[in-house]
């Protein structure tokens, strides 16, 4: 299965001036793997996150996807960061252009795509998120869990080999927070590659094959989500779980 | 008597005054037009991350920002010419030396503006694979300039004001006009109050336009 790596970090370090907020995270995930990461507040979750796509520089140590250190100097970051999507807690729509135009923006101009082939991309993906009558909206005009379809939607429609997700269900109402899940759930049966970092703990035991534990910059706990809430290994794991479950 | 008197004497004076009126608009919004576009850049500068551009950009916001318009214009008008060794027409000193003036208030508007545009938006752009340019013109800049219209409609306001100093070269704006008059006609105190009527109908129309264009952005946004 080691050619089926989509993703690797090696030592991951950042500082935030003399603040250590990931202390050496070395792990590797593979193709169609669901990875929960769990963690209490300013444990770095967002941080590692922001690292996998360079949105923060690493201070030390390397990311390696498909064989190359996109770390390193010579490393177009533009292009491989069309190979990942990112879903971000805040939707980050651009609320001057419609929900169609959200999602044709990047294929067409980064990846070049024709206009008539970007938006059939985009109608496809917005029947997949329930919101094919919304093309024409804007996203003033759309509910928390509308914007983060779209988010999502126009994640997809580069294509990415990875999704990465940061708490996109945690600025929602009660009550829109099953319609995302569902969205993602349903992304993680076609086989999609995915890092989400969600409070969501009955996301993560259904539809997770792996969770990770961090805490202070470190991952703790890295198993099956049966054995890391059934059976945790680190004491700060069990109290952890005992205040959020 | 005495108002009936004044409005006989200025609407005789009324064609020469508009004459100048219609100069400052002139001046006024081409030196505003160049100031929009030499405030982008510099603007963009201002907060870039290469150290050459923002050194020049930051001095150049902070010279003209930090001396006096007039000084200015007499640099343009006066000084230059020893340093290239012939003499620019009054018109183009004026143009020149308020485009400069006005490019850095508006530089400040523009950084202002960009950086008034959540982070959150630039951070989906680039996680889309977007460069730094491309996020700039598609996404940053387009928001950012429904925020900068208002300011930029104080700036016209301003600059409309302050160009009255280039009477001081002999270029034959409102403020000149209403000197040339005064000088000849011993009624300063009649044409000055004529000239300010004109200046703040303009400004007032301009700040009622501006009020306009601000509500209408404002329920857009929604
Ligand atoms: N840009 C930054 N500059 C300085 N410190 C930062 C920055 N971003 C994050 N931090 C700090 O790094 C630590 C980890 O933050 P991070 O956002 O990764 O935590 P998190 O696990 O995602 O927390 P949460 O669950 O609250 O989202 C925190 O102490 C935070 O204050
Ligand atoms: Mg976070």
């Amino acid at each position: 299965m080691t050619n089926d790596v989509v993703i690797q970090t090696v030592d991951l370090k950042k500082n935030f001036g003399t603040l250590e907020v990931l202390k050496g995270i070395s792990l590797t995930i593979t193709k169609q793997e669901v990875v929960c990461i769990i963690g209490p507040s300013g444990s770095g979750k967002s941080t590692f996150l922001r690292c996998l796509n360079l949105l923060e520089k690493p201070t030390s140590g390397s990311v390696i996807i498909e064989g190359t250190d996109i770390t390193s100097k010579h490393c177009d970051i533009d292009l491989v960061r069309t190979n990942m999507g990112m879903v971000f807690q805040n939707f980050n729509l651009f609320p001057h252009m419609s929900v169609l135009d959200n999602i044709t923006l990047a294929p067409i101009k980064v990846k070049g795509v024709t206009k008539t082939e970007a938006e059939d991309i985009a109608i496809n993906l917005l029947g997949k998120v329930g919101l094919k009558e919304k093309a024409k909206s804007y996203p003033g005009e759309l509910s928390g869990g509308q914007k983060q379809r779209v988010a999502i939607a126009r994640a997809l429609a580069m294509q990415p080999k990875l999704m990465l997700f940061d708490e996109p269900t945690s600025a929602l109402d009660p009550e829109m927070i099953g319609e995302v899940l569902d969205v993602m759930k349903s992304l993680a049966y076609e086989g999609m590659t995915m890092i989400v970092v969600s409070h969501e703990m009955g996301f993560a035991k259904e539809v997770s094959d792996r969770v990770l534990f961090m805490d202070e910059g470190l991952v703790l706990e890295d198993d099956t989500p049966n054995n890391v809430f059934n059976n945790p290994q680190n004491p700060r794991t069990k109290s952890f779980l005992s205040k959020v479950l | 008597m005495g108002i009936y008197n004044w409005l006989v004497y200025v609407w005789g004076k009324m064609p020469i005054l508009l004459e100048g009126a219609l100069l400052t608009v002139q001046l006024t919004a081409i030196a505003v037009g160049f100031g929009f576009i030499i405030g982008i850049f510099a603007g963009m500068g201002r907060i870039s991350k290469n150290r050459l551009i923002k050194s020049i950009s930051v001095i150049y916001i902070d010279f003209i920002r930090g001396t006096p318009l007039l000084v200015q214009i007499l640099i343009v008008y006066m000084g230059l010419p020893q340093i290239i060794g012939r003499p620019i027409p009054a018109m183009v000193a004026a143009i020149v030396s308020l485009s400069i003036n006005s490019g850095a208030y508006v530089a400040e508007i523009v950084r202002s503006g960009i950086q008034s545009i959540d982070k959150g938006q630039t951070e989906a752009a680039r996680s889309l694979g977007m460069t730094h340019s491309q996020t700039m013109i598609h996404i940053i800049l387009p928001q950012a300039v429904r925020r900068i219209i208002p300011p930029l409609g104080n700036e016209f306001i301003a600059m409309l004001k302050d160009s009255s100093l280039v009477s001081v070269i002999a270029l034959e704006e409102l403020m000149r006009k209403a000197q040339l008059i005064y000088t000849r006609d011993y009624r300063p105190f009649d044409i000055l109050i004529a000239a300010s009527i004109i200046y703040l109908i303009m400004t007032l129309s301009i700040s009622k336009l501006v009020r306009f264009s601000e509500r209408r952005l404002r329920t857009s946004d929604k």
